[in-house]
């Protein structure tokens, strides 16, 4: 059985950005735990001496040249924002700076 | 009427677009309400394209070869300002200022994208009931669910609505539909359609492809949205191959391998499907031997670490900041956490958890770094089968549809329908469903053919057989 | 610093590059435009775009690894997951494991080598304004978001932990800051934000293991870097005498009040969950490309510092007016009037005061610069005329001819200097006297006399010749 604890799934829940009642937080963590359970067969292998593999086709580098192209207009960005004030998205304040 | 002929018909001035696309709007007033198959249907976006095709006709000339073939689209590929909600409360009313290059080619094609058809949330799921507008019936039986995660597209093109359309693979998402409502449905080689304008799930994983009644039709939409894109730094670099020119290649002499672990625990209607497909191929002058790739049964906990992972990253943007849904709250982090808690649904929220959980801090090597090692020994697996056969065949999915609701409570359940599709993401290669058989209450069955990167013209070719072995059979 | 404690340091300095376009879509990389205008379904982070890689930008991550001496390497771009508003996808493109640049250094004129860990690409985030409430605290607060400078291309240079004072973390931002103007990847302007450095400072008891570190945030100018290093080293150091502990923590620097401040504290590693950016390939530079930057790179500072200091001889300037001068991109100014006769140690004071960290040698070309120095040392230019010229030439360019001509700055003639001293010397009698009587360090309190009347035009020289022909 994984060990998997609510806790855990509490602080995930956290940097996920989401918030689960305590009877979700039961579900989420039987089901995920479940799911755990089957990945263990994975952790069971020894692949010490394999490669991953992040990317199943290896295109070589793939570069752009640097020219500028059209962006979208300022109207069209705007158009789908929650709240925009002053050509700019609006967002309730920040707590903390940036990491 | 099959794309084909109906383009066929609009390029030699028999039948106007408009009435091909009028026809597909009746089909889809019929029995959208029953089957919730599109999620939006652009009646005047899609009526005044035929009418410029109609237009170019009358000019002397030619609008493609889809001219005039109402398309369906799965809600996760952009069309620029056609709402694409990818089943979700979270980017309920948003309407793209782009669209996909998959979009841009079938409209420069000639095609008419006529709606956006319902999917999975975030095409998470392979039933069509974790969109947020509700579940999509199977128009062969109602009850039944029609497959997922493109569920909405194979019912659209199942029940008459379209002739043909898109959808996207992540595990198995057009193929299993595809084999559930009796359609052709492609997973293309990873990088052969650019992914630009495809809303991302598993970006490693994600493939667009065509659904349709049978192998040319799905093959002239594959060529029409395949070939290199420079917007996606992982589209393969060549122009799309030539498929509708290998059509009737036929299989002599071809090595196909019965796969072991893509039959084993399905119904004995689909094994014995298999089989009789594997017969057929036989019967064409395919050499067929049964192989066992046994590293493939890592692949269900290795997709189930490494798509979740992808997706927890890749669905972190929606946080009410730029566009869909906003819950207001105090500060901005309780503003994303009452957004994206709201706008979710549970299956979404699994996935964007267990993938968080791979990823973090004391577990990465454990479960995703771990997975990333299993996708290697995959990978080498189907290698070494592909020195001894040219293609393999197995099941698409391990039963018939089931009922609605049959598997909403059990996530593990629901992801074992996906056990024989999942592999062909990991490696990135190709495969095709083909209707062939009938499951215990006589619901159509699918079977699957794998082939290397870039196979897909042996594909279609040995499609085309199973599916005249089908007629006659 | 206090006796018996050793200051150790590191920088990470982030430079965005000078490319037209950003690092992963086409919308043009420009300072100043109005909000949301360069910005596309890429850089927004909308669902569906995909990023494809500037070579540009990567060329230029190119020159600056080789201009560090760095190793350039194949490399891969990872995801760096966090929640942010400025951040469009929520998470940052950048480099992990496998930077593009490892393992060089940098060479300081003090004679120190800061070793350079990695010098890696990641794009840039956007830029929040962030707007106070009605007075209340936490009232109405909101913030707005710009996306232009979202997805501009950035080389994070790591310096080791090998700094050992706050004069030495200016003078090793100074020279990288020369660096990166060289390699013509980026204009080094840390007002304007295209060069940020963030400073990791720690103490410890000579010999002792590395101390608790903190990381020093909004350094916005090289004198903010030296002040808050400093502050910072002497808080740590009387935290621990008094028998406290440094908290790894992320500081603020105030350069108002002069002090650093809590602004996050770390109380478990930062979880940022990297992995393989799975919609962009390897990054494998080409042989052929590093070749090509390598061959357009030009001589970067510790050359030309070299070059100059050969030609000077025997020391006549110091670190500090030689680092001016190079750094400012000021020594074919010097060397040109040095090959012209002029006196080496005026060439210097001239380039490195004139035209140094304040504002550059903007539009002077160095022929003017090499005339307005000739007229200075024959005298036909006073000091205080030859700086005014020098200043005004920087601004609007043109020749030495015409500057002089537009101010009106003509040669006194002996006689009417002879005027003025003499009337200097009778307003003030009590200090002529005791000049006469041998106290010769008046002569600039009658030099300043004279200037101050003649608005400055009197050259200091031939005020002393006229004073001793009346001593």
């Amino acid at each position: 059985m994984s060990d998997l604890t609510r806790d855990e799934v509490a602080h995930v829940a956290h940097l996920a950005r989401l918030r689960l009642s305590d009877e979700e937080l039961d579900r989420f963590t039987g089901q995920l735990a479940q799911v755990l359970d089957h990945a263990n067969d994975l952790r069971a292998l020894d692949l010490s001496n394999v490669a991953p593999t992040a990317h199943p086709v290896d295109l070589g580098t793939v570069l752009r040249r640097d020219e500028v192209s059209a962006g979208l207009g300022r109207d069209a960005v705007l158009a789908s924002a929650p709240a925009a004030e002053d050509g700019r998205f609006a967002v309730p304040r920040v707590l903390g700076d940036e990491p | 009427m099959n794309a084909l002929e109906i383009a066929a018909d609009v390029r030699a001035g028999e039948l106007s677009a408009v009435a091909a696309v009028d026809d597909a709007l009746e089909a889809i007033a019929r029995r959208n309400e029953e089957l919730n198959v599109f999620v939006h249907v652009d009646r005047e976006g899609a009526r005044a394209r035929a009418a410029e095709i109609d237009e170019r006709v009358a000019r002397g000339e030619d609008p493609g070869p889809l001219a005039g073939v109402p398309v369906g689209l799965k809600d996760n590929l952009c069309q620029t300002g056609v709402p694409t909600t990818c089943g979700s409360r979270i980017l309920a009313g948003w309407r793209p200022p782009y669209s996909a290059t998959a979009v841009e080619r079938l409209l420069g094609a000639g095609a008419i994208p006529v709606g956006k058809t319902n999917m999975d949330e975030f095409a998470m799921g392979s039933s069509t009931e974790t969109s947020a507008y509700g579940p999509t019936r199977n128009p062969v039986a109602p009850d039944r669910v029609p497959g997922g995660s493109s569920g909405g597209s194979a019912a659209a093109v199942a029940a008459a609505m379209v002739p043909v359309a898109l959808g996207s693979d992540t595990g198995g998402s057009i193929r299993q539909p595809a084999a559930l409502c009796g359609l052709v449905g492609i997973k293309p080689t990873y990088g052969l359609v650019s992914r630009y304008g495809l809303v991302a799930f598993a970006s490693s994983l994600d493939q667009i492809g065509p659904l349709a009644r049978t192998v040319a039709e799905a093959a002239t939409c594959l060529e029409v949205i395949a070939g290199h894109d420079p917007r996606d730094s992982t589209s393969l670099p060549e122009p799309a191959p030539d498929l509708r020119g290998h059509l009737d290649d036929g299989v002599a002499g071809r090595r196909v391998g019965l796969i072991r672990e893509l039959v084993e625990g399905a119904d004995p209607e689909v094994v014995a499907a298999t089989r009789a497909a594997a017969d057929a191929l036989s019967a064409a002058g395919a050499r067929v031997i049964e192989l066992s790739i046994p590293e493939l049964r890592l692949g269900l906990s290795a997709y189930y670490l490494i798509a979740p992972a992808e997706a927890s990253s890749n669905l972190a943007r929606y946080d009410g900041v730029r566009y869909g849904l906003r819950v207001d709250a105090d500060d901005v982090t309780a503003m994303n956490v009452a957004t994206r808690t709201a706008g979710f649904g549970a299956e979404v929220k699994r996935r964007i958890m267990l993938g968080t959980y791979a990823l973090s801090a004391g577990y990465y090597d454990a479960y995703y770094g771990q997975a990333l090692k299993v996708r290697t020994v995959m990978i080498e697996a189907f290698a070494r089968a592909y020195e001894q056969v040219d293609t393999l065949l197995g099941a698409t999915a391990p039963t018939e549809a089931f009922a609605l609701g049959a598997k909403v409570a059990d996530p593990m359940a629901m992801y074992l329908s996906d056990v024989f599709t999942i592999p062909t993401n990991l490696s990135g290669h190709a495969a095709i469903s083909v209707p062939f058989g009938r499951g215990a209450t006589g619901l159509p069955l699918g079977v699957q053919l794998l082939g290397p990167a870039r196979s897909e013209t042996r594909l279609v070719s040995a499609a085309a057989v199973l599916e005249a072995g089908r007629e006659e059979a | 610093m206090r006796d018996g404690w050793e200051m150790v340091i590191g920088l990470e300095v982030h430079t965005e590059l000078l490319t037209a376009s950003k690092l992963f879509c086409g919308c043009a990389n420009a300072f100043g435009a109005e909000p949301n205008t360069q910005v596309c379904p890429v850089c927004l982070g909308l669902p569906g775009s995909l990023p494809v890689l500037n070579e540009r930008a990567v060329e230029l991550a190119v020159a600056i690894g080789l201009a560090l001496h760095c190793t350039v390497a194949p490399s891969t771009f990872h995801r760096k997951n966090y929640f942010y508003p400025d951040m469009p996808k929520d998470f940052q493109i950048s480099q992990y494991d496998l930077p593009i640049n490892a393992g060089g250094y940098l060479d300081l004129s003090d004679g120190t080598r800061v070793t350079i860990e990695r010098a890696h690409l990641e794009e840039d985030t956007g830029k929040s304004t962030h707007l106070g409430g009605t007075g209340r605290l936490h009232d109405a607060e909101r913030s707005l978001v710009d996306y232009n400078r979202a997805g501009v291309p950035l080389v994070e240079i790591v310096s080791g932990p090998d700094i050992r004072s706050p004069e030495q973390a200016r003078r090793y931002a100074a020279e990288l800051r020369a660096v990166l103007v060289a390699t013509g990847a980026s204009d080094g302007r840390m007002e304007e934000g295209s060069m940020r450095v963030d400073a990791n400072v720690s103490v410890r008891r000579p010999g002792e293991p590395l101390g608790t570190r903190c990381e020093i945030k909004n350094l916005n100018s090289l004198r903010s870097l030296q002040r808050a290093v400093a502050y910072e080293a002497d808080r740590q150091v009387a935290l621990l005498e008094d028998g406290g502990r440094v908290r790894q923590e992320t500081r603020h620097w105030d350069d108002g009040l002069g002090q650093t401040s809590t602004m996050r504290v770390k109380e478990e590693a930062e979880d940022y969950r990297y992995f393989r950016e799975p919609d962009l390939t390897e990054l494998v530079p080409s042989e052929a490309m590093v070749a090509r930057v390598r061959a357009a790179l030009g001589p970067m500072p510790a050359e030309r510092r070299a070059a100059l200091t050969a030609l000077l001889g025997d020391a006549e300037a110091t670190g500090d007016v030689l680092d001016t001068v190079i750094q400012g991109g000021l020594d074919a100014f010097v060397r040109a009037a040095i090959e012209e006769g002029i006196d080496a140690g005026l060439a210097l004071a001239r380039a490195a005061n004139e035209l140094g960290d304040a504002q550059g040698a903007g539009r002077l070309d160095v022929p003017a610069f090499v005339e307005v120095l000739a007229r200075e040392s024959a005298g036909r230019l006073s000091a205080t005329q030859a700086k005014t010229v020098l200043g005004d030439l920087a601004r609007a360019g043109g020749t030495a001819d015409d500057a002089i001509a537009a101010r009106g700055f003509v040669p006194m003639s002996s006689e009417a200097l002879g005027a003025v001293v003499a009337t200097v010397i009778g307003e003030h009698p009590g200090e002529w006297s005791r000049y006469v009587a041998g106290e010769d360090k008046l002569a600039q309190f009658f030099i300043g006399h004279v200037m101050k009347a003649t608005h400055g035009q009197a050259n200091g020289q031939a005020v002393v010749a006229e004073l001793e022909t009346r001593r």
